[in-house]
């Protein structure tokens, strides 16, 4: 039998990470600890060691922790050569190479692209060059936005409602600060976890002195003379007054050192297979360019193969891992990435807990406690089964919520619960602003427990 | 005669020094139902973990009560006050949780355990050098047992000079959980047990009362608050807290402590690296938590609907016994699992439970355990065992030895 090339990889391959953050850490540690002996590279355009990002809108915005000492805690030895600073301008598929805004060329066997993504930035530039107009992405970024909220701003304006703005509207009110929460849909939160839950959150903000904008675009950033930022300009046409306003309108992938390289990367980030290897453009997967993290859409089988991009801690983590595996592994003993969406927040005293994918809900459910309470678990269903479930103040419970959902369990819950209230008896319409639409195919059950022995069992869709 | 069942050799005295083999077995079928109302007994770590994080399981005692007798005979006292959060479901398990919490841990009182790092090492000195010139100890009357009531008069704000009292009241309570005492109890034993509960509940009162005019910083101050969100206790809640707080973590900190130095003594290596290397504390105590968990089973559990577990339903009704002890040896989780290995990498055993019941007093036993076993390690001189197995207590849950006999050649 001809040698698997795994196994000469594994022994004196070269292999390039671009992207020096927590998932770049976590495939070099996956790569050493599975025994990789050969030359590693991580590349990344900040020039600072790995660093975790959640406490940056949480408690470093506080002032409970620094915005320096966020080092990520490394697992072991990983014995890399380190390009920080330097940010990967373009790719040689052919050729196997990577060049580096500097000029610099590193070749490589197996090439893990691990890039993130970058906070969507004001539209219009001049506007967002105005002194107090920040984002929140980076060590950086939180710095310079702690610097301001601790100078004492007479209001803060936050400029969307999702989960980074309303950390940083609960830790504006934290440090009793003034906010206004300008949100284009009807409630924060609305487009992660739909309208029955997002009202909750509202509420929330509403209740803890959160000046919330619904229904409204910001129009316009108004500065002085000094070129500082003096007000916002809403699309109701009322104008509030700021002197921080923090652009918190999502992300954008960074992709765009691969255009022209031929590998299937664009907006929406780059499209892999389970297996982790990306695709180039004609569709077809590559065997040495693999990807992981927030910038990797991967298609997951729970979710009726959707391709999903995550930007969840725990999915870049679990991503990593199985990059890594499969890139210095036999053929035979690659493994799908399996796992099963889940992230976390806090704001105004409440933990908020997702598992699964809620917009693909189209109905949800309190099956614990009370929305009126703010404590309560909301299970998603879609097309009879449960495809998630969220919690306020309810962590504990969600472990559970989490293998009825990789087992198909139908929806609308039935049996019943600790906690159930009669408002959670019937399933409502979720609400959320842009329904994912029907798909029709088999169903998938997940099975086992370690990765190593996770199975797919299909079982044909019923007529 | 058929064969005994599994569960009633498992309860069985004689098996109490080393249920382990039994355990085993008891794996080979992990949703075991030895029929009638019986309970249905699960072993295996994944099954246990996921069954604490089942919304069908209920930990209410009322419930309990109507899935029939249990053969344990585990039985609370609580002695007329209301059900402490133990034994309760949400919401109400909820609320009261919340409010101890409140005066317990992050995020109001972050500091409170570590705060009693002193009191915890002082005490421990004094207990140490109590030993004196004596060659030879029992570890559980004189150390195990006394250390954590001191704890936790401290944690409580019980002062100083009532502690002796109320060691006298506590120390009746908490023999009655053993079902040994309580089957051979005379009518002496439970009428001084019905004056303990009374004369303690009474203490306790006067105390939350002056808290309540008076805060000072303690749990007892922060459980009589009435500025949180939650409102605060009623009295009768605030004394069965106290009560459960108590007794939870008395008998099952003597048992880690003494379980945790038997096992010491088993791996003198092991006792060595702890007296060179006081750091592997940390690391050891989880290890033990995991190979001699001081809560073998957890038993006050009914299912509220049909659960499935392993293709077996359990039906609605049904006692349900999760077996920690026997999950935390399951070599479907653990390599290697019968080796006591304190450098075991990802040590996540069942030993404080999970879920919405996981031990409130985690953070505390943890300590506590670490500092004795250190300390005991760093002072006692060549110590070793004088009996192997030492003798156990009745009790199958709460399982740890009576007594822990330790020759020694001298203090450092």
């Amino acid at each position: 039998m001809a040698a698997d090339p795994g196994a000469r990889i594994l022994r004196e391959g070269r292999i390039v990470i671009v992207g020096a953050s927590l998932a770049g850490l976590r495939a070099a540690e996956t790569l050493r600890a599975e025994g990789f002996a050969g030359e590693l590279t991580l590349i990344g355009d900040e020039p600072y060691e790995p660093y975790d990002r959640p406490p940056l809108s949480k408690s470093v915005l506080l002032g409970m922790a620094s915005p320096i000492h966020t080092e990520l805690p490394h697992r072991r030895e990983i014995a890399a050569r380190w390009r920080l600073g330097v940010p990967a301008a373009g790719l040689d598929l052919a050729a196997g190479r990577v060049r580096l805004a500097d000029g610099d060329e590193v070749e490589y066997d197996r090439l893990l692209i691990a890039t993130g993504v970058r906070a969507r930035p004001w539209p219009n530039e001049e506007e967002a060059r105005l002194d107090g107009v920040c984002v929140l992405r980076t060590r950086d970024d939180a710095a310079d936005l702690y610097r301001r909220l601790k100078a004492g701003p007479g209001r803060v304006f936050v400029i969307g409602g999702g989960f980074a703005g309303s950390e940083i509207a609960s830790a504006c009110r934290g440090m009793g600060l003034p906010v206004t929460v300008a949100e284009r849909a009807g409630a924060p939160l609305v487009g992660a976890l739909g309208g029955v839950v997002a009202a909750v959150a509202a509420d929330l903000q509403l209740e803890n002195g959160v000046d919330l904008r619904t229904h409204v675009t910001v129009t316009g950033l108004e500065g002085d003379a000094a070129g500082r930022v003096r007000a916002v300009h809403l699309s109701d046409e009322s104008t509030v007054e700021a002197d921080v306003v923090v652009v918190s309108l999502g992300s954008l992938r960074n992709t765009e050192w691969l255009t022209g390289s031929g590998l299937g990367a664009g907006p929406r980030g780059i499209a892999c297979d389970a297996g982790c290897r990306a695709f180039d453009v004609r569709g077809i997967v590559t065997d040495d360019v693999f990807v992981a993290g927030d910038v990797a859409r991967s298609p997951h089988p729970l979710f009726g193969y959707q391709f999903l991009s995550l930007e969840h801690w725990g999915n870049a983590v679990a991503q990593a891992e199985t990059a890594a595996h499969n890139m210095v592994c036999a053929s035979a003993d690659r493994r799908p990435h399996l796992w099963m969406p889940a992230f976390w927040s806090s704001m105004f005293g409440v933990s908020i807990k997702s598992v699964g994918v809620p917009p693909m809900g189209d109905q949800v459910m309190v099956t614990q406690g009370s929305l009126a309470e703010r404590r309560f678990v909301a299970v998603y269903g879609h097309q009879g089964r449960i495809v998630a479930a969220v919690s306020f103040d309810n962590t504990r419970w969600l472990e559970f919520y989490a293998r009825q959902i990789e087992r198909g369990a139908p929806f609308p819950v039935e049996f019943p619960t600790m906690d159930r209230r009669p408002e959670g008896r019937r399933p409502v319409p979720a609400a959320f602003p842009d329904p994912s639409l029907p798909t029709h195919g088999a169903t998938v059950t997940l099975t086992g427990y370690s990765p190593a022995d996770r199975q797919l069992v299909f079982h044909p869709a019923r007529p | 005669m058929t064969e005994a069942s599994l569960v009633s050799r498992i309860t069985d005295f004689a098996s109490r020094a080393d249920p382990y083999p039994l355990y085993e077995e008891l794996r080979r079928t992990p949703v075991l139902h030895e029929g009638g109302d019986g309970p249905y007994v699960i072993s295996s770590y994944y099954d246990i973990k996921a069954l604490f994080h089942d919304p069908r399981i209920s930990s209410d005692t009322i419930t309990l009560a109507a899935a029939g007798r249990d053969p344990l005979d585990e039985q609370e006292e609580t002695g007329g006050l209301p059900l402490s959060f133990l034994r309760t479901d949400p919401p109400q398990h909820d609320r009261l949780r919340r409010i101890a919490n409140s005066g317990f841990g992050p995020p109001h009182r972050p500091r409170r355990i570590d705060g009693l790092r002193g009191v915890m090492a002082e005490t421990v000195t004094g207990l140490i050098d109590g030993f004196g010139d004596a060659r030879r100890i029992d570890l559980v009357d004189r150390f195990a047992h006394p250390f954590p009531v001191t704890v936790i008069c401290r944690l409580l704000g019980v002062p100083r000079e009532d502690e002796p009292e109320f060691r006298t009241w506590v120390d009746p309570l908490v023999a009655s959980l053993d079902p040994g005492t309580r089957q051979s109890a005379d009518d002496a034993f439970l009428k001084s047990l019905h004056q303990s509960r009374t004369a303690l509940g009474a203490y306790l009162a006067g105390l939350a009362e002056q808290r309540t005019a008076q805060p000072q910083d303690d749990l007892l101050s922060d459980l009589v608050r009435r500025d949180g969100p939650d409102g605060s206790m009623a009295m009768m809640e605030v004394l069965s807290t106290a009560v459960l707080l108590l007794i939870a973590g008395h008998e099952t900190t003597v048992n880690l402590i003494t379980n945790g130095m038997l096992t010491l003594l088993r791996h003198p290596d092991v006792l060595e690296r702890l007296r060179r290397e006081p750091e592997l504390s940390v690391n050891l105590v989880e290890e033990l938590l995991r190979y001699e968990p001081p809560v073998q089973i957890v038993s006050q559990r009914t299912c509220i609907a049909d659960v499935e577990v392993r293709g077996v339903t359990i039906p609605k009704g049904s006692r349900i016994w999760l077996m920690v002890a026997a999950g935390n040896r399951d070599p479907e989780r653990f390599k290697d699992p019968e080796r006591f290995d304190p450098d075991r990498e990802d040590i996540q055993h069942l030993g404080f439970g999970s879920g919405i019941h996981s031990c409130f007093g985690a953070p505390m036993a943890r300590l506590e355990t670490q500092i004795a076993l250190t300390e005991l390690a760093r002072r006692m001189e060549n110590p070793r065992l004088v009996e192997d197995p030492p003798p156990y207590r009745p009790n199958a849950v709460l399982r740890g030895p009576r007594h822990l006999e330790v020759a020694f050649d001298g203090l450092r």
